[in-house]
Parts: structure tokens; sequence; C-alpha cells
């Protein structure tokens, strides 16, 4: 009871601040020309800051990425744990986005555990321990109601690139997918999913920019229902976790979604592998708005790694289900745990 | 959660404090905590080596002021450190004195290019220039009809056709000097920085248009990949600069450092909201302080200045002054408050709030605030204007019709007493006590409004000098003790 009072009281303190701060801007009507004269060159900086890309150690390592892993290799199939070899386990997980609390989990149990057939095998069977939990995707709903995929995730990661390549697998496995276009948000994102539809064949419902997207949900339902679709597929506005309204929103759509006819049988939080730290608090908030039963892990083809996957799966026992690993409709396969740490450690190549 | 890089070090050099200067061991587990709280906050591990390197530089070749901690004085170094990487040189936009001027957005898919480009359109017009808009994403389904869309919101003609996107953008270009636009914006595809296909698109686009500016969009929740992905693109189009997005997430956005290290590249612009105008010059200062958890004040200024209502803002800061404060004022305030985000999300932004202040904060959820309203709700319009009416048998009423306990009416009408009473005093220009955390918190907002150069508003000046003058134990913390500090003389004109 008391935090809020304190908070209001900071409120307080802002909206002075805010007050006091329009205030000095507007009392004194001083008279500046419509525009200040722009110097007509293009003048590059000021000065320029030391720039620790150029210290040589920081520009090798860096290259040096790559050989990173070869290093992991060399730790070969010696037993011992000395610093050294702890040392190059925590710089990979480091680097891979693992975190620094799931990084110092893992370094503690090897340290533990130590290493009989290897460094390399006793760090694998630690992450693959990690990652080891059923993954199955849901495509049945109960007797009579029509199954829903629900996606949810901050902006830019994907969602609806996600859906238009599941709707594409979907229909070519032979099921009558609709597609619910509820990100009523952002501009053209329904012309978006409507272009992916016609290039799958998938049924589509939208509305315009700014319709409520329970709204949109309900009425896809609807037509699900009348046109006996195998699969609907919901398609949310992106939406940072930080905010309460926009969460409460996800809500609603979530439960607008599991009612009457339909019923969400798979929420995917879709992640952009390149996400760092922040990860792990998105994932927190969209459990527990939405209920996230897996995570859809795209732009694995780049460089980034996705290690925070392991700190999630660790932590809030939330299942990967799919990656993306190309452009392609057929590059968002399905989750491998063995391949993924593979590639986590370098191993695979 | 994260405890704030402060909370750690103040930990660290507690039990130092009476030496009065850093050991190698001392500085050793110091910088150990630095790091945690740099890695965690995404910043690259070669930068965070980097940077660890040059913080133990500049500790050792200054001399401990006995004025602060240990853990003081490792914090103020590591924020100069951090104001000098991301801060530096300043990249001054300046215009091509043959127009157009080109501007040239590249990155990954999803970083937000093409809403940064309507962005950056809107703040040149802003400038009093005439922006003309290119489309040449050419790749995800209808990313030109999303630029048209942001387009027609600013009011900026936007430029595409369905060709290849090198020969929309030249084509872009010259439609552009014809129309007499003096400003012209390419957006490119998102691309991967190792499709070397895609590119050589982008770098084919930059040899035929010849931007005068070519910025990596990149969003601030990046992790380590950051470094890869900057170094790929400066590698090939070599950057004028960085703009930064997905400002407005409660990531740390230890990218935007890592981006700038590896590229040594000012960072211009920064994105902190999905609409338009939430979009700015970058802040070095303030960045400084949101990576190491200082706090963000001005960022929250910022977000109440966009989200607060200003009318009412006056009018109840008015009331607030004068004493006239009443339970539908704070009824509406709560309603404020409620709009500016999630109150853990409002925490992260204020300096010196403990860890035990924020997970308290989290805690606090909507239901509990509704059911605050719920009982000022069940009173009428006199006892809301004057609560001192409110006797035995109306706090039972109220109870009843809000569904909550006398107990919880009784509370409700204590605190709000003692919070007017607060106040009051602030409008007086005085120093109210504030329990321990707010008050360092008051300290640090005052610390960071000073460090801008800015005029402090009355009473909140008062505040601030009351906090100096105060024992240097209030800045111990999260013990939540009250402190008094000195009552000082109300500022003139009041």
């Amino acid at each position: 009871m008391i935090w809020w009072i304190g908070l209001l009281l900071v409120a307080v303190v802002v909206t002075l601040l805010v007050v006091r701060r329009r205030r000095r801007r507007v009392r004194p009507p001083v008279l500046v020309p419509e525009r200040a004269p722009m110097p007509e060159i293009l003048v590059e900086e000021v000065e320029a800051p030391p720039s620790l890309a150029e210290e040589p150690s920081f520009a090798q390592r860096l290259s040096s990425s790559r050989s990173l892993f070869d290093r992991v290799r060399s730790l070969g199939a010696r037993s011992e744990l000395s610093e050294d070899q702890l040392a190059v386990v925590e710089e990979v997980l480091l680097r891979s986005d693992v975190g620094v609390e799931t990084t110092n989990a893992i370094l503690a149990r090897l340290a533990e555990s130590g290493a009989p057939d290897g460094v390399v095998d006793a760090l694998r069977r630690e992450l693959r321990a990690s990652l080891d939990r059923p993954r199955e995707v849901r495509r049945e709903a109960d007797e009579g109601r029509i199954p829903v995929w629900l996606f949810v995730g901050v902006n830019g990661v994907g969602k609806t690139t996600s859906i238009g390549k599941l709707a594409y697998q979907e229909t070519q496995a032979g099921r009558r997918v609709l597609l619910a276009a509820g990100d009523t948000f952002r501009a053209a994102a329904a012309d978006q999913l409507t272009q992916w539809a016609e290039r799958t064949g998938a049924d589509v419902v939208r509305a315009e920019e700014g319709a409520d997207p329970g709204s949109v949900v309900h009425d896809a339902l609807g037509r699900a229902q009348a046109r006996e679709v195998d699969l609907v597929l919901a398609d949310t506005a992106g939406r940072r976790v930080n905010s309460s309204n926009l969460i409460d929103e996800l809500a609603k759509i979530r439960r607008v979604a599991d009612r009457g006819p339909g019923q969400v049988v798979e929420t995917f939080m879709v992640l952009d592998a390149t996400t760092g730290q922040n990860a792990l608090s998105q994932a927190r908030e969209f459990l527990a708005a939405a209920q996230v039963s897996g995570i859809i892990l795209t732009k694995l083809d780049g460089t980034a790694r996705g290690g925070i996957v392991v700190a999630i799966e660790r932590e809030l026992a939330i299942p990967v289900k799919f990656v993306g690993v190309g452009e392609r409709a057929m590059d968002l396969v399905v989750f491998d745990p063995d391949v993924f740490v593979d590639s986590l450690l370098g191993t695979s190549g | 959660m994260f405890d704030s890089l402060s909370a750690r070090l103040e930990k660290v050099g507690s039990s130092l404090r009476s030496k009065g200067r850093l050991s190698d061991a001392d500085l050793d587990e110091a910088l150990g905590e630095v790091r945690t709280a740099l890695l965690e906050a995404d910043v690259e591990l070669s930068v965070v080596r980097a940077f660890i390197a040059a913080v133990r530089e500049r500790v050792a070749g200054e001399n401990v002021l006995s004025s602060l901690t240990p853990g003081q004085h490792v914090i103020k170094a590591v924020h100069e450190q951090l104001i000098e990487v991301l801060g530096g040189a300043a990249l001054k936009v300046t215009y091509a004195p043959q127009p157009p001027t080109v501007v040239l957005l590249a990155g990954l898919q999803g970083a937000g290019k093409t809403t940064t480009a309507a962005k950056l359109a809107q703040w040149f017009k802003s400038q009093g220039r005439q922006p003309l808009l290119v489309a040449a994403d050419l790749q995800r389904p209808a990313a030109v009809e999303q630029l048209r869309v942001l387009g027609a919101q600013i009011g900026v003609d936007v430029f595409s056709e369905p060709l290849d996107p090198v020969t929309v953008a030249r084509t872009g270009v010259a439609r552009a000097a014809q129309l007499g636009r003096d400003v012209v914006i390419i957006d490119t595809a998102g691309r991967l920085s190792i499709d070397e296909a895609l590119m050589e698109e982008v770098r084919s686009i930059s040899r035929e248009t010849n931007p005068h500016y070519t910025f990596l969009v990149i969003d601030a929740v990046t992790g380590q990949d950051a470094v890869h992905t900057a170094k790929a693109f400066h590698d090939s189009l070599s950057l004028s600069g960085i703009i930064v997005t997905k400002l407005d997430y409660d990531a740390r956005g230890g990218a935007v450092l890592s981006a700038r290290g590896v590229v040594g590249r000012p960072v211009v612009f920064a994105s902190s909201g999905e609409k338009i105008s939430d979009f700015d010059l970058f802040h070095p200062d303030r960045m400084a302080g949101r990576i190491l958890g200082m706090g963000d004040v001005l960022s929250l200024i910022e977000q109440a200045e966009r989200t607060l209502d200003p009318a009412t803002t006056m009018d109840a800061a008015q009331r607030m002054m004068s004493g006239a404060f009443t339970l539908d004022d704070f009824l509406n305030q709560l309603n404020q408050v409620k709009k500016m985000g999630s109150l853990g999300g409002i925490m992260k932004l204020l300096p010196g709030v403990n860890k035990e202040m924020r997970q308290a904060a989290a805690n606090v959820d909507d239901s509990q605030i509704t059911r605050v309203e719920a009982i000022i709700h069940s009173m009428t319009p006199a006892e809301r204007a004057n609560p001192v009416i409110i006797d035995g048998s109306r706090r039972t009423r109220i109870a009843k019709g809000s569904g909550s306990s006398v107990n919880a009416v009784n509370q409700l009408l204590k605190q709000f007493d003692q919070m007017k009473k607060m106040m009051r005093q602030m409008g007086q220009g005085s120093m109210p006590q504030l329990p321990g955390g707010l008050n360092k918190m008051a300290q640090r907002m005052a610390a960071a409004q000073a460090s801008r150069g800015e005029a402090l508003p009355e009473g909140f000046d008062a505040l601030a000098r009351g906090m100096q003058s105060a024992p240097r134990g209030a800045t111990g913390g999260p013990k939540g003790k009250k402190k008094k500090g000195g009552r000082v003389t109300p500022p003139k004109g009041r």
C-alpha cells in the first residue's frame, strides 16, 4: 500500500516538473527567426572519439568469433576442467546471449560434475538437459471446436511472416486454414497477411486499420465455423511488454479466441534470435498475459545464435517449437534441440 | 530482475568505506560487478572488456575523493566513460549545397526501418525541409503500402515503382530533384549481414544514389549480435551514424554501446515509441544512465508530457501547491499514472529506486488500484472534497459500498492526508520529509535536471538544496528510514 503512495508522489513531482518546463517554455516571448540559417556545407564530425574498434585486441577478437568455436573444439577430450577451459566455455555462452545468470549456473554444474568424456561433451550434455522437455505442436481442438493458433510478440520479430510460412505449410499438408488479421495497428499489416493468404490459398478475415482486434478474431471464428476450417492462425499487433494496457488488450484477444467455437491450442511467442536479455522479460510477460505454449525463434540464419532461449526454457519452461532458418516458406522448421546445441557450440560444421 | 549497478557497487563499497582509497582487490571486485551489469545490459563481451580496461585506467589515474565511497567512485568513472563512448563526437546534420540531401536507411529485418523512415521525414519537415520518401523495400509484402500509409499521415509524398530496388532508389532521387524536394529518405529492405546477394544490392543502391548520410537502424533489444551486424553494414556501406529504435522497451539497450563501439560513428537519432512523434536526437547522458540502471528521469518527464493532458496537469499542480488537493484530484492523478504504463516500467526510469521498491511496484497490479478507485467512488462528492467529514458511520458505508474493509478506508484516508501535507510543504518551497528511498531519488532527479543546465523549478529547487545539506547517510539507501533534510527559505516570488 505504501508504495503506490510513493509512486503517486513521484507522479506529482513529475507533474510539477512538466508544468514548470512548460511554463518556462511559454513565458518569454523570444523572437527567433523562423528557421535558423543552415550552413550549406557537409560537415562530418566535430571531433573523433577514440573508437573502441581501433583497439587491436578488440578487432582481432571480433574476427575471431568463429575461431572461438575452434577453441571449443580444441578443448577436446581432456577430462580435467581448468580455469582456462571454463573461461572459454563462459565466453561461448555469453556471446550466444545465454545470459550471465544461466551461464554461471551452467559453469557451476560443469565444475561440479567434471568432464569425464571431454569438456565439449559435458557442455553439450548440460545444454541439452536444459532443453529437455516435450515440444509437440497441437493441431486438434476438443470435439466441435476450432483449433486456434495465436501469435504474440514485440514489434518486428516476424509474427506476420511466421504466420504466412506456417499457413503455407499447413495448407500444403491438406488442411483448410483461415488467417485472422488481428494486427490492426501497424500500417498495412493486414495487407501483408492478405498477400500471404493469396500465395497460400488460405482464407483471410480482416478489418480496417484501428479496428478492435478482438472483433476481428471473433469474426474469423464465425467464418471458420461456417466454412469448416481446420485451423485458424490469428495475428496480433506487436506490443512492448512494459505497457499494462497493451498486455491487457492481448489477454482480451486470447479470451475471445478461446471462447465459443474457438479453442486456443497453441499460443506462440515469436522471438527474434538477435534479441538479448530483454527476451526473458518478454517471455515472462507474454506467458502471464496469454499463456504462451511455445516459442518461434526467427532469423536464426543470421549471425545471432539465439542462446537466450536456453535461459527461457530453464527459467520459464516454455519450449521452442519452430525456428526460422531462411526466407523461404519451408525454412520455418520444427525445432531440434540437438541441432540447436551443436550450432550454439559451433560443433556442427 | 536486475540489480542496478549502483546498488551492486554500493554493496562492494560498503565494507571499504573507511579505507579512503581503492586497493587493487577492491577495484577488481567492483569492476567484476560492472562487467556483470554491462553483460546483463547486452553490451557485447569484447566491448565490455575494452570498456572495463578504460575504466580501470580512469580510476587508477584519479585521486579518490574523500566524499565518495569507493563504490561511488567507480560508478562515477563508469558513467563518465559511458558518456564519452556513447557521446564523443556528435553528428551535425547539415544539408547538401546541391539538393536533395540523400539519406539511406539500412538494417536487419524488423529493426524498424520503415517506421523510422517516416519518423525521420517528419523530423526533417519540422526542421523546415521538404522531404520525399522512397520505398525501396520491395521484399517484404506490403512494405511499400505501409510507407504510403505513414507518408499520408505526415503529409509527405512516397515514391515507389514495382521495379528493382536499385532503380527505384535512383529514380526516386531524380524525382526528388525534379519536384524540388531538398531531402530524400530511402527505405530499404531488411537484410542479414551474411546474405551476400542482398548486401551487394544495398551497396549498389548506395553507389547509384551516393547518399550524404547512411544510417544503420538498430533495435535496442538486440543482444551480442549487434557488433556483427554493425560491423558488416559499416564495412559495406561506410555508415555515417546509427539510429536506435524501440527505446520505449524496458531493455537496458547495451546494444547501442556495442554498435557505437565497433562502428566508431555517433548514434544520431533515437526512436522511443509507436507514434510518429516519438523520435528525437539521441542523448548520450540519458543512455548512459539507462545502461547503468540509474534511471532516466528526462525520458520519464517526456513520457509524462506526451501522455498527460496538459490542462488537467496544470490544474492538478495548482491545487497541490495550494493544498486544495481533493480525493477527486487524487483519482484523476491515479488515472494519469495508469496511462503512463505499468508501475514497474515507470519505476525503471526513476533513479535511486532500489530492488525492493521496484519489486514492490511490480507486485502492485491494476486490481489494487481498482480497489482504491472503488473506495473513492463510494464516497459522496462532498466527502471527496472534504474528507474530514467522514466519520465512523460514513466509513462503514464506504467500506460496504466498495466491498472493502473499514480498515482499508482508514488507511487510504490516512495516507492521503500525509501525501497532502507533503505536497503543501513542497508548494511552500520547503523540504518535505520523504522516506529514505524517495529522498535519494529526489536528489538524483535534481542532479539530472541540473546537469542539463536547466534551472530547477521553485520548490523542487529547495528540495534539492535541502538534500545537499542533508546528512550523507541519507544516500545510504534501502533501509527506508526517514531522514530529515534542512528547511530552506522559500524562493523569491512566492
